[in-house]
C-alpha cells in the first residue's frame, strides 16, 4: 500500500529546524514553542497512522511512500522512499512522544541560555533524522538518518562547546561513531555487491541465494556499525562522555532514541541474521559483555548522569542479546527498548531536576535527602527507578524478564551461560540503581552551603509525570495477551517459528525477582548511612578499575591512539619521501617542458604566422600520408 | 535577365535581426547623441536588443527546422540552443563591459597624446564598444546557422572585425592592449585566407558552397580527390585557428592577456560556442561521409592540443595567461566531441560549451577585481594568500579552479564526463585516455593557485580587492550559482540538449 503522508514526518521537524537557523536571533522569541509544536503535530500524526494501520488487516499494514528516484544508474536503482510498517510506527511513536515530552521540559530547562532557539532547531533536526532513519526503506535512505543522528548528536553534545572538554566530548563522540559509521557503509557494499540492491525489500528477496560468507560478513559489519551508534563494547567509550551536553539531550538522544539506533539496525536486518548464524552468537556475545561492563561502571560512578549513562549501556546491551537469539528475541528487544525509553528519559529528566535545584551539581555525594525538598521528582524517579531494577508490575519486569527468559531458552551451556549472565546483570543493576536512589534522595544531606535545593517549575516536572506513567503502565500494556509480539510478528517473525522452553517462565521470574531483592539489599546494607561527601580514596583495586570506566580510555590509548599515531607519521614519511618525491618528480619534468615550449611563445607576429604555417603543411602532408 | 529579390523569412531570422538592427542604431546613437547620455542610452539598448533577441530564440524553439534566406542559413535545434547561449554569454559580457571602466577614451587617440588627455579631461568618452559587441555577437549567431561556405566566410568576418578593435580598447597598459589588437588582425586575416582558400577548392571540388552539396559529392564519389584533400586541409586550419588549437593557438596567450579583461571575458566564452558550433555543423554535415580524410588530423590536433595547453599552463606566472592556456586544453577536449561524430558527442558539446562559458565568464569577472593601485595585477606571486584578505572571492575563484579541473559537483566534471564518454563510445580511446591524463596535469595548476590563495601566507606587497559593481557581481554570482548547479543536477540541462540536438543536413 502507499501513503502520501509519511514524507510530513520528515519534511515538518527538517522544514522548522531550517527556518530557526536562517532566521537567526529574529526567532528567538517565538522559536522553542514553534519547534516544540511541529514536534507534537509529528507525533499526533504518527498517532493517527498507527491508529489506520491497527484498522487495517495484517498483511496490509505496512505502507511505502516513493519520494523521488536518488540514483539511477544503468539496472541499479534507488529510490528516496519511505517505509512505515509495524517496526518503524513503534520507533516513530517512541521518537516523537517522548521528543515533544523533552521539547516541553526543554523551554525550562534552556530559558536561561542565550542559544536556545538554536538548541530547539538542533532537536527538531534530530527529530528529523531520527525518523528518517526509522522510516528509511533501503539502507541507503536509513545511512542518511544514520548520519544525520550523528551530526546532531555531535552538535548537542558539544553545545556549550565554549568548555573545551565539552567539545572534546563532542569529537570523541563523532571519531567512535565515524568507527562504527564505516561498518555500516562496508555493510552496504557487501549488499550491494551480493544482491545487487541496498532495499531491504529487495535484499529480503535474493537472501536465500546468498552465500553464508557473504551473509555473515555483512551482519558482522552492521553489528559493527550497531556497536558504535549504541554505545557497545568495544565501542562504548564515548557516551559517559557525551553526558557534557544538556540534560534533555541525554534523555532523548542518549537514552531514549539515537542510541537505540543500533537495536533498530539489527532488527531491521532480520533476514540477514537470521540466515547467518555465526554473526547472530557474535551480536549475543557483544550484548552479554556490554551489559555486564555497563553495570559494573555503575556501581562506581558518582556522577548521577554518568551512572545513567553506564545503566544506559548495561540496558542497551540486554536488547542487543535479545536481537542475537532470533525471531525469539526481536520482540522482546524492541519492548524492552520501549520501556526503557519511558523510564530511562524520566530518571534522566529527573537528573536534570535534580540539578536545576542544585545549581548544576552533579556529584551524588553531594546530595542526600533530597526527597523532602523535591517530592514530585522522587515519586517519577523513583517510579522510573522501580521499573528498570524489574520490579513486578512495573514496566522493566515485563521486557527485561523475557529477555532473561529468552537467553535462558538459547538451551545447552549457552543458555545457562547467557542467561546466568544476564541474571548477575539484574542484581547489579538492582545495587547500582538503588545506590543512586538512596545517595540522591534519601540519607544525609550533603551539600554545599550554598544549595537551596527547590522543585522544578511545572514546564519541567509534567513531562516527568507523563514519562513515570509509561514506566509503570507500558510494560503491562505491550505484554499483556501477548500484544506487541502478535503486532510485530509479521516484520520479524514471518516464519512463525516455534520457541522451545527449557524453564517455566514462572521459575524465571523467580530467579530475577530474587535477583532485585539480592542486589537491593546490598545497597541498602552498605549506602544506607553514607556520611562522606567525598568518595573514599582507599578502595580496591576493582572500584577503581570501575571508576576509570574499566580502563576503556587507557585501553583505546594504548590499542589504537599510540599505534594509530605511529602508523600516521610512518604513513607521513613514505609520503613526503616517495610519494611527494614521485610526483615532484613528474611535477619538475612538466614544468621543465612547459619551459621549453614557452619559448615558442616569442611575441612576434612572424614567427606566429610561421607557426601557422607550419601547422597548415603538417595537416596538409597528414591527410596525404593517410590517403596514400 | 530580371533581377530576383531573395525571399526572407523574417520570423526565422528574427533574432539576428534584431541583434544587427540594433547595431545599426547604435552606431547612430554614437553619432547624434549626446556624449552625456550615450553610456546609459547604449546599455539599455544593447541590453534590450539581447533580451528580445532571446526572446525570439525562445519563440523559435520547438519549431520545424527551416532553411530560410535562399538556403544560405538553417535554423534549427542545436543552431537555437548556441544562438541562446551565445545571448546569454552577451548580457553577462555587456554587464561586464558596463562596469568595466578601463575603456579607452577614444579607440582613435594614439596612447598618451594630447588628444587622449583632452577627451578625457573633457568627458568626451565614446561608447563604441557597444555597437562593436552587438555586430560580433550577430556575427557569432549567424556563424553556426550558416549552410553555405560564401555564408560562413561572412559572418566569420562580421564576428572577427568587430573583435579584434574591442582587444585594443583597453585603457590601461594601451600599447600591450593595440599590440594584442594588432596580432590578433594580422593572424586573423591570414587564417581567413586560408579559409577562403579551403572554400575556394571545396567548390573546385564539388561544383557548389552548400553543405548539404558537398555532402553529396562525397557520397557520390565524383570529383578532383585533390582539391577535396586541399580544401578539407585549408579549411580546417581557418576553423582550429579560431577555437586556437594548437599549433594556431599562438594568439590565444597574447590576445587574452592584452585585451580588457571585460573584452576577454565575452571573447573567450561567446567566440568558444560560434567556432564550435560551425565547425561541428562542418564536420557532422558536410564532411561526416569522409571521415576517413579528417579524422586522424584533428585526432593528431586534439592531442597536441590538449598536451600543449595543459602543460605550458604550468609556467604561468600571470591569472590572464593561464586561464588563456587553460581555453586552448579545454579546446582540445571540444575536439574530442567532433571526433566522436554521433548524437551524444553534439550533445556533450553543445553542454560543454554552455557551461565552460559560464565558468568563464565568473573567472574573468573576478581577475577583473583583483587590483592595486595602477589597476589589475594579473601577476600571479601577488595573489598569494588571497583567501585572508578576501575569503568570498578566493573561494570563488577556486570554485571556477575546480571546474576548470574537471572536479566532481562542480559542472566541470560533468562536462568533461559526457564529452569523454561520447568520445570513448566512438571508439576514440587515445584520445580519452590523453585527455583524461592532461586533465591530470591541468588539475596540477589549478590546484596550485587554490593552494596559493587559501595556504600560503601573504608577502608585505599587498593588492586590494575592489568591491564589486553591481553588474559585475551579479555576474560572478550567476556564474558560481550555475556552475554548482550544473554539476549537481545536470540532467534538465542534458535532457534539454538531448532533445534538440540533431544536425540538419
Amino acid at each position: 500500500m502507499t501513503s502520501s503522508n509519511l514524507v510530513y514526518f520528515v519534511a515538518l521537524p527538517l522544514f522548522s529546524s531550517a527556518l530557526l537557523m536562517l532566521l537567526g536571533r529574529k526567532a528567538d522569541k517565538w522559536g522553542h514553542v514553534f519547534a516544540t509544536l511541529v514536534s507534537a503535530s509529528t507525533f499526533f500524526i504518527g498517532v493517527f497512522e498507527f491508529l489506520a494501520m491497527r484498522d487495517r488487516a495484517v498483511e496490509m499494514r505496512a505502507v511505502t511512500q516513493k519520494l523521488f528516484t536518488w540514483i539511477s544508474v544503468g539496472d541499479f536503482q534507488v529510490d528516496a522512499a519511505l517505509l512505515l510498517d509495524q517496526l518503524s510506527i513503534s520507533f516513530v511513536l517512541l521518537i516523537t512522544g517522548v521528543g515533544t515530552l523533552i521539547h516541553v521540559y526543554s523551554i525550562t530547562y534552556m530559558s536561561h541560555d542565550r542559544d536556545r532557539r538554536r538548541f530547539f532547531a538542533y532537536l527538531n533536526f534530530f527529530i528529523a533524522s531520527m525518523l528518517l532513519l526509522v522510516l528509511g526503506d533501503s539502507y541507503l535512505n536509513l545511512y542518511v538518518g544514520w548520519e544525520g543522528v550523528g551530526l546532531a548528536s555531535y552538535l548537542l553534545i558539544g553545545f556549550w562547546n565554549q568548555k573545551p572538554e565539552y567539545a572534546t566530548a563532542a569529537k570523541k563522540a563523532f571519531v567512535m561513531n565515524r568507527v562504527g559509521d564505516f561498518g555500516l557503509s562496508i555493510a552496504i557494499m557487501i549488499a550491494f555487491a551480493t544482491f545487487g540492491s541496498v532495499s531491504f525489500a529487495g535484499i529480503e528477496e535474493k537472501v536465500g541465494g546468498a552465500s553464508e560468507t557473504a551473509l555473515t560478513a555483512m551482519g558482522l559489519m552492521l553489528l559493527l556499525a550497531a556497536t558504535g551508534k549504541s554505545a557497545q563494547f568495544p565501542l562504548q567509550a564515548w557516551l559517559g562522555d557525551a553526558m557534557a551536553g544538556p540534560t534533555p539531550v541525554s534523555a532523548l538522544i542518549h537514552a531514549a532514541t539515537m542510541v537505540t539506533a543500533g537495536v533498530y539496525l539489527i532488527t531491521r536486518s532480520n533476514f540477514v541474521f537470521d540466515a547467518a548464524p555465526n554473526a547472530q552468537l557474535a551480536v549475543v556475545i557483544i550484548g552479554v559483555i556490554t551489559l555486564l561492563f555497563g553495570a559494573i561502571i555503575g556501581t562506581a560512578k558518582d556522577d548521577i548522569k554518568k551512572a545513567l549513562a553506564a545503566s544506559t549501556m548495561s540496558q542497551i546491551g540486554y536488547m542487543i542479546l535479545a536481537t542475537g537469539f532470533g525471531p525469539a528475541g526481536y520482540a522482546f528487544a524492541i519492548m524492552h527498548l520501549l520501556t526503557h525509553g519511558f523510564f530511562k528519559a524520566g530518571m534522566f529528566l529527573g537528573a536534570g531536576s535534580v540539578m536545576h535545584g542544585m545549581s548544576d551539581e552533579v556529584n551524588m555525594r553531594r546530595y542526600g535527602g533530597l526527597a523532602k525538598f523535591m517530592p514530585i521528582t522522587t515519586i517519577t524517579f523513583g517510579l522510573g527507578y522501580l521499573a528498570i531494577i524489574g520490579v513486578p508490575p512495573f514496566a522493566g519486569y515485563y521486557s527485561k524478564d523475557k529477555i532473561i527468559e529468552t537467553a535462558f531458552n538459547a538451551g545447552g551451556l549457552q543458555g545457562i551461560i547467557f542467561g546466568g549472565a544476564a541474571l548477575l546483570g539484574a542484581i547489579i543493576t538492582a545495587f547500582y540503581m538503588t545506590r543512586v536512589m538512596l545517595l540522591t534522595f534519601f540519607g544525609n544531606k550533603r551539600w554545599a552551603d550554598d544549595a537551596h535545593p527547590h522543585e522544578s517549575p511545572f514546564l519541567m516536572w509534567a513531562p516527568m509525570a507523563v514519562l513515570a506513567v509509561g514506566s509503570v503502565a507500558s510494560g503491562y500494556l505491550l505484554y499483556s495477551g501477548k500484544a506487541f509480539v502478535t503486532w510485530l510478528a509479521p516484520v520479524v517473525d514471518k516464519h512463525k517459528h516455534e520457541h522451545v522452553e527449557f524453564l517455566p517462565p514462572i521459575v524465571v521470574s523467580i530467579l530475577a525477582v530474587t535477583a532485585v531483592v539480592i542486589g537491593v539489599s546490598i545497597a541498602l546494607l552498605k549506602y544506607r548511612g553514607e556520611q562522606a561527601s567525598e568518595a573514599p580514596s582507599d578502595v580496591n583495586i576493582f572500584t577503581r578499575a570501575a571508576r576509570r570506566d574499566l580502563l576503556q580510555d587507557d585501553a583505546n590509548e594504548f590499542m589504537f591512539m599510540r599505534p594509530g599515531q605511529k602508523l600516521t607519521s610512518a604513513l607521513l614519511a613514505t609520503d613526503e619521501k616517495v610519494i611527494d618525491g614521485t610526483v615532484r618528480g613528474v611535477g619538475a619534468t612538466m614544468l621543465g617542458s612547459a619551459r621549453g615550449m614557452r619559448k615558442l611563445q616569442s611575441g612576434y607576429v612572424r614567427n606566429y604566422a610561421l607557426l601557422i604555417l607550419i601547422g597548415a603543411l603538417l595537416i596538409l602532408g597528414t591527410i596525404w600520408v593517410v590517403t596514400l | 535577365m530580371g533581377f530576383n529579390s531573395p525571399s526572407l523569412e523574417y520570423s526565422a531570422l528574427a533574432p539576428m535581426l534584431v541583434i544587427f538592427g540594433a547595431g545599426i542604431i547604435a552606431v547612430l546613437v554614437e553619432a547624434f547623441v549626446s556624449a552625456k547620455l550615450r553610456p546609459s542610452l547604449q546599455l539599455a539598448l544593447s541590453i534590450g536588443a539581447v533580451i528580445l533577441a532571446f526572446a525570439q530564440v525562445i519563440r523559435l524553439r520547438g519549431t520545424e527546422t527551416v532553411t530560410v534566406a535562399d538556403n544560405s542559413v538553417i535554423i534549427d535545434g542545436p543552431v537555437l540552443f548556441m544562438q541562446g547561449t551565445i545571448l546569454v554569454f552577451a548580457l553577462l559580457g555587456l554587464f561586464l563591459i558596463a562596469d568595466f571602466e578601463q575603456f579607452a577614451a577614444q579607440a582613435s587617440a594614439v596612447p598618451g597624446s594630447q588628444e587622449e588627455r583632452t577627451a578625457i579631461q573633457t568627458g568626451k568618452m565614446q561608447t563604441e564598444i557597444y555597437p562593436l559587441t552587438l555586430f560580433a555577437v550577430g556575427g557569432m549567431m549567424l556563424f553556426p546557422a550558416a549552410s553555405d561556405l560564401i555564408t560562413l566566410f561572412v559572418a566569420l568576418e562580421v564576428l572577427s572585425l568587430p573583435l579584434y578593435l574591442m582587444a585594443g580598447l583597453a585603457r590601461r597598459r594601451r600599447l600591450l592592449s593595440q599590440e594584442a589588437a594588432l596580432k590578433y588582425f594580422l593572424l586573423g586575416a591570414y587564417s581567413s585566407a586560408f579559409f577562403l582558400f579551403g572554400a575556394a577548392f571545396l567548390y573546385g571540388y564539388a561544383g557548389t558552397v552548400q553543405l548539404s552539396g558537398i555532402a553529396s559529392a562525397i557520397s557520390g564519389g565524383a570529383g578532383n580527390d585533390v582539391f577535396f584533400l586541399i580544401g578539407i586541409a585549408a579549411l580546417s586550419v581557418g576553423l582550429l585557428f579560431k577555437v586556437g588549437a594548437v599549433p594556431f593557438h599562438a594568439w590565444t596567450p597574447d590576445v587574452y592577456q592584452g585585451a580588457p579583461t571585460a573584452v576577454t571575458a565575452f571573447m573567450a566564452a561567446a567566440t568558444k560556442v560560434a567556432a564550435f558550433g560551425a565547425a561541428l555543423r562542418i564536420f557532422y554535415t558536410a564532411l561526416a561521409g569522409a571521415e576517413w580524410s579528417w579524422k586522424p588530423l584533428i585526432t593528431s590536433v586534439a592531442i597536441l592540443t590538449m598536451i600543449v595547453g595543459s602543460i605550458i599552463a604550468l609556467a604561468q606566472r600571470d591569472v590572464k595567461r593561464m586561464l588563456a592556456y587553460s581555453s586552448i586544453a579545454h579546446a582540445g577536449f571540444l575536439l574530442t566531441g567532433i571526433l566522436a561524430l554521433n548524437k551524444s558527442g553534439l550533445a556533450a558539446s553543445l553542454f560543454y560549451l554552455a557551461i565552460y562559458g559560464l565558468t568563464t565568464l565568473g573567472a574573468f569577472a573576478l581577475v577583473s577585481l583583483v587590483q592595486d593601485s595602477a589597476g589589475e595585477v594579473a601577476d600571479l606571486n601577488r595573489w598569494v594568500g588571497l583567501a585572508k584578505r578576501s575569503p568570498l572571492i578566493a573561494t570563488f575563484f577556486a570554485l571556477f579552479l575546480l571546474s576548470f579541473a574537471g572536479i566532481p559537483l562542480t559542472s566541470g566534471f560533468i562536462g568533461k564526463f559526457t564529452i569523454f564518454s561520447a568520445a570513448y563510445e566512438s571508439g576514440n580511446t587515445g584520445v580519452v585516455v590523453v585527455g583524461v591524463l592532461s586533465s591530470a596535469v591541468a588539475a596540477f595548476f589549478y590546484i596550485r593557485v587554490i593552494v596559493m590563495m587559501f595556504f600560503t601566507d601573504p608577502e608585505e606587497d599587498t593588492v586590494t580587492v575592489t568591491i564589486p559593481p553591481q553588474f559585475t557581481s551579479t555576474v560572478i554570482w550567476i556564474a558560481a550559482l550555475t556552475t554548482l548547479a550544473f554539476g549537481v543536477f545536470p540532467t534538465p540541462l542534458l535532457d534539454a540538449i538531448a532533445s534538440l540536438s540533431t544536425f540538419v543536413r
